[in-house]
Protein backbone atom coordinates (compact mmCIF):
# COMPACT_ATOMS: atom_id res chain seq x y z
CA UNK A 1 0.00 0.00 0.00
CA UNK A 2 0.98 3.50 -0.94
CA UNK A 3 -0.19 7.02 -0.34
CA UNK A 4 -0.57 8.35 -4.08
CA UNK A 5 2.74 8.02 -5.66
CA UNK A 6 4.85 8.20 -2.33
CA UNK A 7 7.09 5.17 -0.65
CA UNK A 8 5.38 1.62 0.01
CA UNK A 9 4.38 2.26 3.57
CA UNK A 10 3.11 -1.51 3.85
CA UNK A 11 4.24 -4.30 1.46
CA UNK A 12 3.66 -8.13 1.60
CA UNK A 13 1.14 -8.01 4.44
CA UNK A 14 -0.86 -11.05 4.78
CA UNK A 15 -3.02 -11.80 7.79
CA UNK A 16 -6.63 -13.29 8.86
CA UNK A 17 -7.95 -12.67 12.07
CA UNK A 18 -10.58 -14.87 13.35
CA UNK A 19 -14.01 -13.57 14.30
CA UNK A 20 -14.01 -12.14 18.12
CA UNK A 21 -9.43 -12.21 18.31
CA UNK A 22 -8.16 -10.22 19.90
CA UNK A 23 -4.83 -8.49 18.60
CA UNK A 24 -1.99 -5.41 19.46
CA UNK A 25 -0.71 -4.03 16.45
CA UNK A 26 3.21 -3.11 17.72
CA UNK A 27 5.91 -1.35 15.88
CA UNK A 28 8.16 2.12 15.71
CA UNK A 29 6.18 5.56 14.53
CA UNK A 30 6.17 4.74 10.73
CA UNK A 31 6.09 1.58 10.98
CA UNK A 32 2.26 1.42 8.89
CA UNK A 33 0.49 0.25 12.25
CA UNK A 34 -2.39 3.53 11.14
CA UNK A 35 -2.11 2.80 7.70
CA UNK A 36 -3.02 -0.93 8.55
CA UNK A 37 -6.06 0.02 10.44
CA UNK A 38 -6.72 2.53 7.60
CA UNK A 39 -7.23 -0.31 5.53
CA UNK A 40 -9.60 -2.31 8.03
CA UNK A 41 -11.87 0.85 8.57
CA UNK A 42 -12.04 1.67 5.15
CA UNK A 43 -10.38 4.80 5.01
CA UNK A 44 -7.30 3.82 2.45
CA UNK A 45 -7.54 1.41 -0.57
CA UNK A 46 -4.48 -0.76 -1.05
CA UNK A 47 -2.52 0.09 -3.93
CA UNK A 48 -2.52 -3.72 -4.69
CA UNK A 49 -3.79 -6.89 -3.08
CA UNK A 50 -7.44 -7.36 -1.07
CA UNK A 51 -9.30 -6.95 1.93
CA UNK A 52 -11.96 -8.86 3.43
CA UNK A 53 -14.23 -7.94 6.30
CA UNK A 54 -17.08 -9.81 7.25
CA UNK A 55 -16.82 -12.81 4.15
CA UNK A 56 -16.26 -9.77 1.77
CA UNK A 57 -13.67 -8.23 -0.52
CA UNK A 58 -14.33 -4.84 0.41
CA UNK A 59 -11.97 -3.38 -2.01
CA UNK A 60 -14.08 -3.98 -5.20
CA UNK A 61 -16.98 -2.67 -3.14
CA UNK A 62 -18.60 0.41 -4.53
CA UNK A 63 -18.68 3.86 -2.65
CA UNK A 64 -22.25 2.90 -1.81
CA UNK A 65 -21.78 -0.09 0.27
CA UNK A 66 -19.26 1.04 2.29
CA UNK A 67 -21.79 2.89 4.95
CA UNK A 68 -23.11 -1.11 5.52
CA UNK A 69 -19.73 -2.31 6.57
CA UNK A 70 -18.68 0.93 8.25
CA UNK A 71 -21.44 0.67 10.83
CA UNK A 72 -20.45 -2.85 12.10
CA UNK A 73 -16.77 -0.89 12.82
CA UNK A 74 -16.18 0.97 16.04
CA UNK A 75 -12.71 2.91 15.55
CA UNK A 76 -10.92 4.83 18.28
CA UNK A 77 -8.95 7.38 15.43
CA UNK A 78 -5.31 8.50 16.66
CA UNK A 79 -6.27 12.13 16.17
CA UNK A 80 -9.72 11.31 17.63
CA UNK A 81 -11.60 13.42 14.97
CA UNK A 82 -14.29 14.77 17.67
CA UNK A 83 -16.73 17.40 16.20
CA UNK A 84 -16.06 20.41 18.50
CA UNK A 85 -19.86 21.57 17.81
CA UNK A 86 -21.30 18.59 19.17
CA UNK A 87 -21.57 17.97 23.22
CA UNK A 88 -19.78 14.67 24.47
CA UNK A 89 -23.17 13.29 24.26
CA UNK A 90 -23.98 14.30 20.87
CA UNK A 91 -20.67 12.89 19.81
CA UNK A 92 -21.09 9.76 21.59
CA UNK A 93 -24.19 9.32 20.38
CA UNK A 94 -23.23 9.43 16.52
CA UNK A 95 -22.84 6.39 15.42
CA UNK A 96 -26.10 5.80 16.28
CA UNK A 97 -28.23 8.47 14.88
CA UNK A 98 -26.20 7.62 11.66
CA UNK A 99 -27.66 4.12 11.73
CA UNK A 100 -30.72 5.67 12.42
CA UNK A 101 -31.79 4.77 16.12
CA UNK A 102 -34.30 6.75 17.21
CA UNK A 103 -32.94 8.65 20.91
CA UNK A 104 -35.31 7.04 22.80
CA UNK A 105 -33.32 3.22 22.32
CA UNK A 106 -29.99 4.75 22.87
CA UNK A 107 -30.28 8.01 25.31
CA UNK A 108 -29.88 6.09 28.71
CA UNK A 109 -26.75 3.60 27.34
CA UNK A 110 -24.94 6.84 25.77
CA UNK A 111 -25.40 8.64 29.60
CA UNK A 112 -24.46 5.03 30.77
CA UNK A 113 -21.33 4.58 28.86
CA UNK A 114 -20.06 8.20 29.32
CA UNK A 115 -20.65 7.95 33.14
CA UNK A 116 -18.62 4.62 32.94
CA UNK A 117 -15.45 6.39 31.20
CA UNK A 118 -15.51 8.94 33.70
CA UNK A 119 -17.42 11.60 32.06
CA UNK A 120 -20.79 11.48 33.40
CA UNK A 121 -20.17 15.10 34.56
CA UNK A 122 -19.40 16.43 31.24
CA UNK A 123 -22.09 15.13 28.95
CA UNK A 124 -22.90 18.47 27.71
CA UNK A 125 -19.45 19.74 27.75
CA UNK A 126 -17.65 20.23 24.14
CA UNK A 127 -14.97 19.22 23.45
CA UNK A 128 -12.24 21.93 23.17
CA UNK A 129 -13.30 22.31 26.89
CA UNK A 130 -12.13 18.76 27.55
CA UNK A 131 -8.92 17.59 28.26
CA UNK A 132 -7.11 15.78 26.72
CA UNK A 133 -7.39 12.00 28.43
CA UNK A 134 -11.26 13.13 28.72
CA UNK A 135 -10.72 13.83 24.65
CA UNK A 136 -9.79 10.01 24.19
CA UNK A 137 -12.37 8.70 26.50
CA UNK A 138 -14.99 10.16 23.96
CA UNK A 139 -13.31 8.94 21.24
CA UNK A 140 -13.59 5.56 22.69
CA UNK A 141 -17.07 5.91 24.34
CA UNK A 142 -18.25 6.80 20.22
CA UNK A 143 -16.59 3.83 19.37
CA UNK A 144 -17.94 1.18 21.17
CA UNK A 145 -21.06 2.74 21.57
CA UNK A 146 -23.08 1.34 18.66
CA UNK A 147 -21.70 -2.38 20.01
CA UNK A 148 -19.39 -2.93 16.73
CA UNK A 149 -18.35 -6.36 15.54
CA UNK A 150 -14.63 -5.15 14.92
CA UNK A 151 -12.77 -2.47 16.89
CA UNK A 152 -9.81 -0.78 16.07
CA UNK A 153 -8.22 1.53 18.53
CA UNK A 154 -5.25 3.79 17.43
CA UNK A 155 -2.80 4.64 20.27
CA UNK A 156 -6.23 4.62 22.58
CA UNK A 157 -4.82 4.74 25.70
CA UNK A 158 -1.86 7.52 24.62
CA UNK A 159 -3.36 10.38 26.60
CA UNK A 160 -4.64 9.05 29.96
CA UNK A 161 -3.01 7.61 33.16
CA UNK A 162 -1.99 4.12 33.81
CA UNK A 163 -5.10 3.45 36.21
CA UNK A 164 -7.44 4.79 33.05
CA UNK A 165 -5.68 2.66 30.51
CA UNK A 166 -5.87 -0.18 32.21
CA UNK A 167 -10.01 0.82 32.88
CA UNK A 168 -10.23 1.41 29.12
CA UNK A 169 -8.38 -2.40 27.80
CA UNK A 170 -10.94 -3.96 30.18
CA UNK A 171 -13.99 -2.33 28.44
CA UNK A 172 -12.22 -3.83 25.15
CA UNK A 173 -11.82 -7.25 26.69
CA UNK A 174 -15.11 -7.09 27.92
CA UNK A 175 -16.29 -6.12 24.29
CA UNK A 176 -14.16 -8.67 23.20
CA UNK A 177 -15.75 -10.93 25.18
CA UNK A 178 -19.19 -10.49 23.98
CA UNK A 179 -17.94 -11.29 20.25
CA UNK A 180 -16.08 -8.09 18.91
CA UNK A 181 -12.53 -8.62 17.41
CA UNK A 182 -10.25 -6.21 18.89
CA UNK A 183 -7.50 -4.96 17.04
CA UNK A 184 -5.23 -1.95 18.96
CA UNK A 185 -2.76 -0.23 17.57
CA UNK A 186 -0.05 0.93 20.78
CA UNK A 187 3.26 2.07 22.17
CA UNK A 188 2.44 1.10 24.99
CA UNK A 189 4.74 -1.92 25.64
CA UNK A 190 3.40 -2.40 29.14
CA UNK A 191 -0.35 -3.09 28.61
CA UNK A 192 0.99 -5.49 25.53
CA UNK A 193 2.75 -7.04 27.89
CA UNK A 194 0.27 -7.41 30.83
CA UNK A 195 -2.40 -8.36 28.37
CA UNK A 196 -1.05 -11.54 26.80
CA UNK A 197 -2.65 -11.35 23.80
CA UNK A 198 -1.43 -12.25 20.09
CA UNK A 199 0.90 -9.22 18.88
CA UNK A 200 1.35 -8.22 14.98
CA UNK A 201 4.50 -6.18 15.14
CA UNK A 202 4.87 -3.91 11.81
CA UNK A 203 8.46 -2.90 10.95
CA UNK A 204 9.22 -1.20 7.69
CA UNK A 205 5.88 -1.90 6.50
CA UNK A 206 6.29 -5.79 6.88
CA UNK A 207 4.46 -7.86 9.49
CA UNK A 208 5.85 -9.98 11.76
CA UNK A 209 3.25 -11.86 14.33
CA UNK A 210 4.69 -12.13 17.74
CA UNK A 211 3.63 -14.73 20.08
CA UNK A 212 1.30 -13.04 23.20
CA UNK A 213 3.13 -11.71 25.72
CA UNK A 214 3.41 -11.71 29.21
CA UNK A 215 0.61 -12.82 31.43
CA UNK A 216 -3.09 -11.48 31.34
CA UNK A 217 -4.40 -8.79 32.79
CA UNK B 1 -14.22 21.54 35.66
CA UNK B 2 -18.00 20.22 35.78
CA UNK B 3 -21.12 21.56 33.69
CA UNK B 4 -24.55 22.01 34.54
CA UNK B 5 -26.48 18.97 35.14
CA UNK B 6 -27.22 17.00 31.65
CA UNK B 7 -30.44 15.39 31.37
CA UNK B 8 -30.25 12.57 29.09
CA UNK B 9 -34.17 12.57 28.95
CA UNK B 10 -34.44 16.30 27.43
CA UNK B 11 -31.86 15.59 25.28
CA UNK B 12 -31.98 16.93 21.81
CA UNK B 13 -30.05 15.93 18.93
CA UNK B 14 -28.02 18.70 17.63
CA UNK B 15 -27.30 19.59 14.12
CA UNK B 16 -24.41 17.55 12.33
CA UNK B 17 -23.34 20.80 11.00
CA UNK B 18 -22.46 23.38 13.10
CA UNK B 19 -25.03 26.18 13.39
CA UNK B 20 -23.14 29.36 12.84
CA UNK B 21 -22.81 28.44 8.93
CA UNK B 22 -26.38 28.54 8.80
CA UNK B 23 -26.21 32.11 9.63
CA UNK B 24 -23.80 33.53 6.90
CA UNK B 25 -25.05 36.93 6.31
CA UNK B 26 -23.31 37.71 2.92
CA UNK B 27 -25.65 34.90 1.35
CA UNK B 28 -28.84 35.63 3.21
CA UNK B 29 -28.46 39.01 1.56
CA UNK B 30 -27.37 38.00 -1.70
CA UNK B 31 -30.46 35.09 -2.22
CA UNK B 32 -32.86 37.71 -0.23
CA UNK B 33 -31.75 40.33 -2.98
CA UNK B 34 -32.38 37.68 -5.94
CA UNK B 35 -35.98 37.03 -4.46
CA UNK B 36 -36.98 40.57 -4.08
CA UNK B 37 -36.17 40.92 -7.95
CA UNK B 38 -38.08 38.01 -8.37
CA UNK B 39 -40.83 39.06 -6.96
CA UNK B 40 -40.69 42.22 -8.41
CA UNK B 41 -40.47 40.74 -11.94
CA UNK B 42 -43.50 38.54 -11.09
CA UNK B 43 -45.89 41.61 -9.75
CA UNK B 44 -44.33 43.40 -13.40
CA UNK B 45 -45.35 40.44 -15.37
CA UNK B 46 -48.59 40.19 -13.88
CA UNK B 47 -49.24 44.09 -14.01
CA UNK B 48 -48.54 43.99 -17.39
CA UNK B 49 -50.60 41.21 -18.29
CA UNK B 50 -53.59 42.98 -16.73
CA UNK B 51 -52.75 46.30 -18.41
CA UNK B 52 -53.23 44.25 -21.85
CA UNK B 53 -56.05 42.01 -20.96
CA UNK B 54 -58.16 46.29 -20.11
CA UNK B 55 -56.88 47.68 -23.53
CA UNK B 56 -57.52 43.99 -25.17
CA UNK B 57 -60.90 44.23 -23.27
CA UNK B 58 -61.48 47.82 -24.45
CA UNK B 59 -60.17 47.63 -28.55
CA UNK B 60 -62.44 44.30 -28.75
CA UNK B 61 -65.74 46.12 -27.69
CA UNK B 62 -65.42 48.79 -29.62
CA UNK B 63 -65.18 49.39 -33.53
CA UNK B 64 -64.96 52.30 -35.51
CA UNK B 65 -66.89 52.89 -38.95
CA UNK B 66 -65.55 55.73 -41.62
CA UNK B 67 -68.76 56.32 -43.85
CA UNK B 68 -67.93 58.28 -47.19
CA UNK B 69 -71.24 59.94 -48.39
CA UNK B 70 -72.29 58.90 -52.11
CA UNK B 71 -74.52 60.67 -54.43
CA UNK B 72 -76.18 63.37 -53.43
CA UNK B 73 -76.39 62.10 -49.91
CA UNK B 74 -74.50 64.47 -47.26
CA UNK B 75 -72.04 63.25 -44.82
CA UNK B 76 -74.13 63.86 -42.15
CA UNK B 77 -77.04 61.61 -43.39
CA UNK B 78 -74.58 58.55 -44.66
CA UNK B 79 -73.24 58.74 -40.61
CA UNK B 80 -76.36 59.21 -39.12
CA UNK B 81 -78.27 56.26 -41.74
CA UNK B 82 -75.07 54.12 -41.23
CA UNK B 83 -75.28 54.45 -37.39
CA UNK B 84 -79.24 53.20 -37.54
CA UNK B 85 -78.12 49.92 -39.66
CA UNK B 86 -75.42 49.33 -37.27
CA UNK B 87 -77.58 49.31 -34.12
CA UNK B 88 -79.62 47.16 -35.88
CA UNK B 89 -76.81 44.22 -36.04
CA UNK B 90 -77.12 41.21 -33.85
CA UNK B 91 -73.96 41.89 -31.15
CA UNK B 92 -74.25 45.27 -31.41
CA UNK B 93 -75.06 47.43 -28.38
CA UNK B 94 -74.71 51.19 -29.33
CA UNK B 95 -73.91 52.89 -33.13
CA UNK B 96 -73.62 56.75 -32.51
CA UNK B 97 -72.20 59.09 -36.04
CA UNK B 98 -70.05 61.37 -34.16
CA UNK B 99 -70.33 64.81 -34.72
CA UNK B 100 -67.84 66.47 -37.85
CA UNK B 101 -65.83 68.66 -35.23
CA UNK B 102 -64.50 64.71 -34.37
CA UNK B 103 -63.89 63.63 -37.98
CA UNK B 104 -61.96 67.43 -38.51
CA UNK B 105 -59.87 66.47 -35.09
CA UNK B 106 -58.71 63.33 -36.80
CA UNK B 107 -57.47 65.13 -39.99
CA UNK B 108 -56.16 67.85 -38.84
CA UNK B 109 -52.68 67.10 -38.24
CA UNK B 110 -52.15 66.74 -41.85
CA UNK B 111 -54.40 69.81 -43.30
CA UNK B 112 -53.82 71.85 -40.47
CA UNK B 113 -56.01 74.64 -38.74
CA UNK B 114 -58.09 74.40 -42.07
CA UNK B 115 -61.87 73.94 -40.23
CA UNK B 116 -63.70 76.85 -42.34
CA UNK B 117 -62.79 75.41 -45.71
CA UNK B 118 -63.58 71.78 -44.89
CA UNK B 119 -67.18 72.21 -45.67
CA UNK B 120 -66.53 71.93 -49.10
CA UNK B 121 -64.69 68.89 -48.46
CA UNK B 122 -65.92 65.29 -48.84
CA UNK B 123 -64.57 64.49 -45.99
CA UNK B 124 -65.64 61.02 -44.54
CA UNK B 125 -67.47 60.87 -41.13
CA UNK B 126 -66.77 58.56 -38.05
CA UNK B 127 -69.58 55.86 -36.98
CA UNK B 128 -68.12 54.65 -33.33
CA UNK B 129 -69.54 51.47 -32.58
CA UNK B 130 -70.10 49.64 -28.76
CA UNK B 131 -69.88 45.59 -28.93
CA UNK B 132 -71.18 43.33 -27.02
CA UNK B 133 -69.08 41.92 -24.91
CA UNK B 134 -69.93 38.19 -24.75
CA UNK B 135 -70.88 37.87 -28.58
CA UNK B 136 -69.42 40.98 -30.50
CA UNK B 137 -70.54 41.47 -34.20
CA UNK B 138 -67.23 40.75 -36.67
CA UNK B 139 -66.10 43.44 -38.96
CA UNK B 140 -67.28 41.28 -42.02
CA UNK B 141 -70.89 41.20 -40.50
CA UNK B 142 -70.97 45.27 -39.52
CA UNK B 143 -69.77 45.51 -43.76
CA UNK B 144 -72.41 43.50 -44.99
CA UNK B 145 -74.81 45.02 -43.05
CA UNK B 146 -73.93 48.31 -44.49
CA UNK B 147 -73.18 47.54 -47.99
CA UNK B 148 -76.67 45.51 -48.56
CA UNK B 149 -78.01 49.71 -47.85
CA UNK B 150 -75.80 50.57 -50.28
CA UNK B 151 -73.54 52.62 -47.68
CA UNK B 152 -69.89 52.90 -48.82
CA UNK B 153 -68.00 52.57 -45.61
CA UNK B 154 -64.41 50.88 -43.92
CA UNK B 155 -64.96 49.06 -41.11
CA UNK B 156 -62.07 49.12 -38.66
CA UNK B 157 -62.29 46.52 -35.80
CA UNK B 158 -58.97 47.31 -34.57
CA UNK B 159 -57.89 43.78 -35.27
CA UNK B 160 -54.23 45.28 -35.88
CA UNK B 161 -53.78 47.03 -32.62
CA UNK B 162 -55.18 44.03 -31.13
CA UNK B 163 -52.49 41.94 -32.74
CA UNK B 164 -50.17 44.12 -31.07
CA UNK B 165 -51.22 44.19 -27.69
CA UNK B 166 -50.86 40.68 -27.96
CA UNK B 167 -47.83 40.28 -29.20
CA UNK B 168 -46.43 42.48 -26.81
CA UNK B 169 -47.98 41.03 -23.84
CA UNK B 170 -46.42 38.28 -24.63
CA UNK B 171 -43.36 39.61 -25.11
CA UNK B 172 -43.28 40.72 -21.67
CA UNK B 173 -44.66 37.56 -20.39
CA UNK B 174 -42.01 35.38 -21.74
CA UNK B 175 -39.03 38.37 -20.83
CA UNK B 176 -40.59 37.94 -17.14
CA UNK B 177 -40.05 33.98 -17.53
CA UNK B 178 -36.71 34.11 -19.08
CA UNK B 179 -35.55 36.86 -16.14
CA UNK B 180 -37.15 34.66 -13.85
CA UNK B 181 -35.06 31.73 -14.67
CA UNK B 182 -32.40 33.67 -15.00
CA UNK B 183 -32.48 34.55 -11.20
CA UNK B 184 -33.62 31.41 -10.50
CA UNK B 185 -30.43 29.92 -12.08
CA UNK B 186 -28.37 32.71 -10.68
CA UNK B 187 -29.64 32.07 -6.96
CA UNK B 188 -28.89 28.38 -7.60
CA UNK B 189 -25.38 29.24 -8.95
CA UNK B 190 -24.65 31.19 -4.97
CA UNK B 191 -26.16 28.22 -3.25
CA UNK B 192 -23.71 25.63 -5.41
CA UNK B 193 -20.81 28.02 -4.37
CA UNK B 194 -22.17 27.98 -0.71
CA UNK B 195 -22.21 24.21 -0.86
CA UNK B 196 -19.00 23.83 -2.60
CA UNK B 197 -17.45 26.77 0.66
CA UNK B 198 -19.43 24.66 3.11
CA UNK B 199 -18.19 21.23 2.36
CA UNK B 200 -14.39 22.73 2.27
CA UNK B 201 -14.85 23.80 5.69
CA UNK B 202 -16.41 21.22 7.38
CA UNK B 203 -14.18 18.42 5.22
CA UNK B 204 -13.48 16.97 9.04
CA UNK B 205 -17.35 17.20 9.79
CA UNK B 206 -17.63 14.81 6.50
CA UNK B 207 -14.64 12.77 7.31
CA UNK B 208 -16.02 11.84 10.77
CA UNK B 209 -19.35 11.10 9.54
CA UNK B 210 -18.35 8.96 6.49
CA UNK B 211 -16.07 7.10 8.66
CA UNK B 212 -18.94 6.57 11.03
CA UNK B 213 -20.94 4.79 8.40
CA UNK B 214 -22.80 7.94 6.65
CA UNK B 215 -24.37 7.45 3.77
CA UNK B 216 -23.56 10.07 1.01
CA UNK B 217 -27.31 10.84 0.54
CA UNK B 218 -27.32 11.62 4.63
CA UNK B 219 -24.74 14.13 4.17
CA UNK B 220 -25.88 15.89 1.08
CA UNK B 221 -29.22 15.94 2.82
CA UNK B 222 -27.83 17.83 5.77
CA UNK B 223 -26.56 20.69 3.61
CA UNK B 224 -29.68 20.46 1.43
CA UNK B 225 -31.56 21.23 4.43
CA UNK B 226 -29.65 23.90 5.60
CA UNK B 227 -29.45 25.55 2.09
CA UNK B 228 -33.09 25.11 2.05
CA UNK B 229 -34.38 26.83 5.13
CA UNK B 230 -31.60 29.88 4.71
CA UNK B 231 -33.18 30.27 1.07
CA UNK B 232 -36.78 30.54 2.85
CA UNK B 233 -35.46 32.57 5.22
CA UNK B 234 -34.10 34.95 2.48
CA UNK B 235 -36.81 33.97 0.24
CA UNK B 236 -39.80 35.46 3.09
CA UNK B 237 -37.42 38.47 3.65
CA UNK B 238 -37.16 39.41 -0.09
CA UNK B 239 -40.83 38.53 -0.73
CA UNK B 240 -41.92 40.79 2.15
CA UNK B 241 -39.91 43.26 0.87
CA UNK B 242 -41.27 43.17 -3.38
CA UNK B 243 -44.68 43.31 -1.22
CA UNK B 244 -44.21 46.20 1.21
CA UNK B 245 -42.97 47.89 -2.04
CA UNK B 246 -46.30 46.67 -4.11
CA UNK B 247 -48.16 48.38 -1.66
CA UNK B 248 -46.31 51.97 -1.56
CA UNK B 249 -46.79 51.82 -5.51
CA UNK B 250 -50.56 50.71 -5.07
CA UNK B 251 -50.87 53.32 -2.83
CA UNK B 252 -49.50 56.14 -4.36
CA UNK B 253 -50.71 55.15 -7.61
CA UNK B 254 -54.67 55.66 -6.82
CA UNK B 255 -57.12 53.59 -8.04
CA UNK B 256 -55.30 51.95 -10.76
CA UNK B 257 -51.80 51.63 -9.63
CA UNK B 258 -48.91 53.57 -10.30
CA UNK B 259 -49.73 54.14 -13.39
CA UNK B 260 -52.41 53.31 -15.96
CA UNK B 261 -49.99 51.44 -18.24
CA UNK B 262 -48.86 49.18 -15.36
CA UNK B 263 -51.45 48.66 -12.80
CA UNK B 264 -51.10 46.69 -9.50
CA UNK B 265 -54.39 44.93 -7.94
CA UNK B 266 -53.74 44.21 -4.24
CA UNK B 267 -54.65 40.48 -5.44
CA UNK B 268 -51.51 40.64 -7.53
CA UNK B 269 -49.53 41.10 -4.33
CA UNK B 270 -50.40 37.65 -3.44
CA UNK B 271 -47.90 36.63 -5.91
CA UNK B 272 -44.99 37.00 -3.69
CA UNK B 273 -46.23 34.23 -1.71
CA UNK B 274 -44.84 31.42 -3.19
CA UNK B 275 -41.41 32.83 -3.23
CA UNK B 276 -39.81 31.39 0.26
CA UNK B 277 -41.29 27.75 -1.33
CA UNK B 278 -39.81 28.24 -4.79
CA UNK B 279 -36.11 29.67 -3.26
CA UNK B 280 -36.04 26.74 -0.72
CA UNK B 281 -36.60 24.10 -3.60
CA UNK B 282 -34.21 25.98 -6.29
CA UNK B 283 -31.28 26.18 -2.95
CA UNK B 284 -32.45 21.91 -2.47
CA UNK B 285 -31.65 21.12 -5.71
CA UNK B 286 -28.75 22.84 -6.26
CA UNK B 287 -26.92 22.29 -2.84
CA UNK B 288 -28.16 18.27 -2.74
CA UNK B 289 -26.67 18.14 -6.55
CA UNK B 290 -23.39 19.91 -5.81
CA UNK B 291 -22.61 18.04 -2.43
CA UNK B 292 -23.46 14.57 -3.98
CA UNK B 293 -21.36 15.36 -6.76
CA UNK B 294 -18.13 16.31 -4.55
CA UNK B 295 -18.79 14.10 -1.51
CA UNK B 296 -18.69 11.46 -4.18
CA UNK B 297 -14.92 12.50 -4.98
CA UNK B 298 -13.80 13.02 -1.73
Amino acid sequence: MRYGRGPEVLSDVSLSLPRGSFHFVTGPSGAGKSSLLKLIYLAARPSSGAVRLFGEDVTTLGGGDLPRIRRRIGVVFQDLLLLDHLSAFDNTALPLRIAGHKPSEYRNDVAELLTWVGLGQRMNALPPTLAGGEKQRLAIARAVVARPEILLADEPTGNVDHEMALRIYRLFVELNRLGTTVIIATHDQDLVARSARPVLHLDKGRLRPLPPQGPAA
Amino acid sequence: MTDAPFDPARWRPASFLPDEDARDPALLFVIGVLCFLACLTALGVIAADRAASGWSSQLRSEATVIVRAQGGETPDAAAARAAEVLAGVAGVSEARALEKEKAYELIRPWLGDVAADLDDLPVPRLVAVGLDRRKPATAATLSAALKGQGLDAVVDDHSVWLKDIRHAAGVVRWTGVVIFLLIAGAAGAVVAYATRAGLAARRDVVEVLHLTGAEDAQIANLFELRFARVAAIAGAAGALAAGGLGVVLRLIGGGDGITPALPIAWIDLLAVLPCPVLAAIVAAVAARLTARRLIRQL
